[in-house]
């Protein structure tokens, strides 16, 4: 589930939805939609592979975007901003070949609390997307 | 009319901080008091020994593995069963003013309602949350989205840098030393008395309790989150108590030989944590080595702790005196309790952690029961649990316990509690943090305490701890391989594995360090 070495450590969570990947990946890989599937991002302006995050709490968080690939469905980004000595989030859309979809968010990071706490919001944004996706909300 | 609950809890306190417990060190006399007229109970045992879990048991009457909160850091679902709804669902008006701890705090992005709701206001979208009314929110210190937090800043900014910080820069549990001995999570904190947050969720209390109607009926429960750490009590109030003069406790062997030998008869994970070794879970810091505790660090956390205690005492005693002036004291169920207990030096270590020992498990407990239900003091010596706690909040409301609840109201006596057959009180720690998972399930009955450790990254399952406690009651001789207990520990690993609790269908994600 987790690990750690030294400072740093990852965290990872993973849904299965009920849904195509593309139509996963229509929301995912648009990285000025963050706010419509992560609870507790109130806003997002892109420019570039510069982002900029806005949370519940009123803080900025400045990211740099890593990788699009629409290709391979994957989404990785740097938040940038000083209270992390490195950062790396991963978001995978796999196909898992009856329509549905495998989503994977991991969060590597140090210190090692930014990976538990960004992870475990990247988790329960998973759950959010699930719902949304297969029309609870 | 009916039976008015105040439920007064405190965050990580000792059995022996209270003077009816025993106690020398800190004066409480006015829970000393509660105790005289009311039942005090000589082994109550949380569900889990840290936050998250223990306060959820609290809530919902129900284990751990049930309710699903199994670490510090996960959220307690939104529509978890709540005793709180059911009071007010009998038409109580109910408040929680403190700490509630049911969702994490470390939460940049304000997801957690609990968390939200700090910055506005103290009566939740669409009137109530967990069956709460009303809702203010304190913990230690000024830090994070709590009403106290805000208070401090709008109306004594000049006091808020005074608290300890409780994160470093890595946003770990802090280690820094400070005060007269350099003991982790200590320091100098020169704010008014009248600013603590212990005065503040007393008087926040005392504000609630005067906006209701003579004829309402309530349930508040009163949280105080001291004396958890850190210890960083008003540096006016610190001179109560010299350091100096503390006596080491009786659970802390000065001789570091000998404290690591006994250390060394229990399961790896204590003397790894003891050595640096090992973290193994987020409630201690990270960077602290135990061994580096000083006797003097010992005797100066004690002094601050009791100062702590001392403190909480007095402000109980401010608001029973404004319930008397309501005229309803003869109709107040007060009942007095904690989450968990606190290392606080005993086997040359502090804080808490999956360490299944009285530190942690003896809780304080008093409840006093309404003068006016005629209920004879007394002292019950059998195990019960905070798992009970809601079934009682019931039977003083006259409502069955609800189907949900896992526990027993209290018994008012031994008697009461050998009819009702309270034998034994379980225990769980469940912890799966970057790498390291440490799982422990824990019986105490019949004068034993027996944990079974599950298979994890320290322990292969086949350790465990058994001590007896009228012979050892410093619990310092683990007897898990004594050939001559054998049978005690058959017959009491099989009533634990009888007697463990129905495990929520879902399991529950970790989604914050705490």
């Amino acid at each position: 589930m987790s690990s750690v070495t030294a400072g740093r450590a990852t965290v990872r969570r993973q849904v299965r939805i009920a849904a195509p990947p593309d139509t996963v990946w229509e929301i995912l890989g648009d990285p000025g939609r963050i706010q419509e599937w992560f609870p507790g991002i109130v806003a997002s302006t892109v420019e570039g592979t510069t982002r900029q995050v806005t949370t519940g709490s009123g803080v900025v968080i400045p990211e740099k975007i890593i990788t699009n690939d629409h290709l391979q469905r994957r989404f990785q980004y740097r938040i940038t901003a000083p209270f992390v000595r490195e950062h790396l989030s991963t978001i995978d859309v796999l196909d898992v070949g009856d329509g549905t979809s495998l989503v994977v968010y991991a969060a590597d990071a140090d210190p090692s609390t930014m990976a538990l706490v960004v992870g475990g919001a990247g988790g329960n944004a998973l759950k959010f997307l699930r719902e949304l996706l297969e029309g609870v909300h | 009319m009916g039976r008015k609950i105040l439920f007064v809890t405190t965050d990580q306190q000792r059995y022996d901080t209270l003077g009816c417990n025993g106690g020398a060190l800190a004066r409480t006399p006015v829970v000393d008091r509660l105790a005289a007229a009311g039942i005090r109970y000589e082994r109550a045992h949380p569900q889990s020994t840290v936050c998250m879990p223990s306060r959820s048991t609290m809530l919902t009457g129900q284990h751990p593995s049930t309710h699903g909160v199994w670490m510090n850091g996960i959220p307690l679902p939104t529509d978890a069963p709540s005793v709180a709804a059911t009071l007010r669902d009998a038409g109580y008006r109910t408040a929680l003013i403190g700490k509630a701890h049911f969702q994490p705090y470390l939460d940049p992005f304000l997801r957690f309602v609990e968390n939200a709701l700090g910055r506005e206001g103290t009566v939740p979208p669409g009137g109530q949350h967990r069956g709460f009314e009303h809702l203010e929110f304190a913990t230690h210190g000024a830090t994070g989205p709590m009403h106290y937090t805000r208070w401090l800043f709008e109306n004594h900014p000049e006091a808020f840098g005074g608290f300890y910080p409780v994160l470093d820069g890595s946003f770990q549990v802090n280690a820094e030393g400070g005060g007269d001995t350099g003991a982790p999570q200590v320091k100098v904190n020169p704010i008014d008395p009248g600013w603590y947050h212990t005065d503040w969720v007393a008087q926040r209390t005392i504000d609630w309790i005067d906006s209701l109607a003579d004829d309402d009926d309530f349930f508040c429960w009163m949280s105080f989150p001291d004396p958890h750490h850190p210890w960083d009590p008003p540096q006016s109030e610190v001179g109560r108590i010299d350091w100096r003069e503390v006596p080491l406790p009786p659970g802390y062997p000065e001789d570091p030989a000998r404290r690591e030998a006994i250390l060394d008869a229990k399961p790896r994970h204590w003397r790894m944590w003891y050595d640096g070794q090992l973290v193994s879970n987020y409630e201690a810091p990270a960077q602290w080595v135990p061994a580096t505790l000083t006797a003097d660090q010992v005797r100066e956390v004690n002094a601050r702790n009791a100062v702590e205690c001392e403190l909480i005492d007095e402000a109980l005693g401010r608001v029973l005196g404004r319930i008397a002036a309501r005229g309803w004291e003869q109709d107040l169920d007060v009942i007095f309790t904690t989450d968990h207990g606190e290392l606080q030096g005993d086997f040359g270590l502090l804080f808490k952690g999956p360490y299944h020992v009285d530190a942690l498990m003896r809780l304080p407990l008093v409840w006093r029961p309404a003068p006016s239900a005629g209920i004879t003091p007394s002292v019950v010596s059998r195990p019960v649990g905070l798992v009970d706690l809601a079934p009682t909040f019931c039977a003083i409301a006259v409502r069955f316990p609800e189907e949900w609840m896992q526990g027993s109201a209290l018994p008012v006596d031994d008697t009461d509690a050998d009819a009702r057959g309270f034998e034994r009180v379980l225990t769980e720690w469940d912890s799966e943090l970057f790498g390291v998972d440490v799982h422990l399930r824990t019986v105490t009955r019949s004068g034993w305490v027996c944990t079974a450790y599950r298979p994890g990254s320290v322990h292969d399952g086949s350790e465990g701890e058994l001590y007896d406690l009228a012979d050892d009651p410093l619990q310092q001789r683990n007897l898990w391989d004594d050939p001559d207990r054998a049978s005690v520990k058959t017959d009491l690993l099989a009533d634990l594995w009888d007697h463990q609790p129905p495990p929520r269908p879902q399991r529950l994600e970790l989604e914050a360090p705490v």
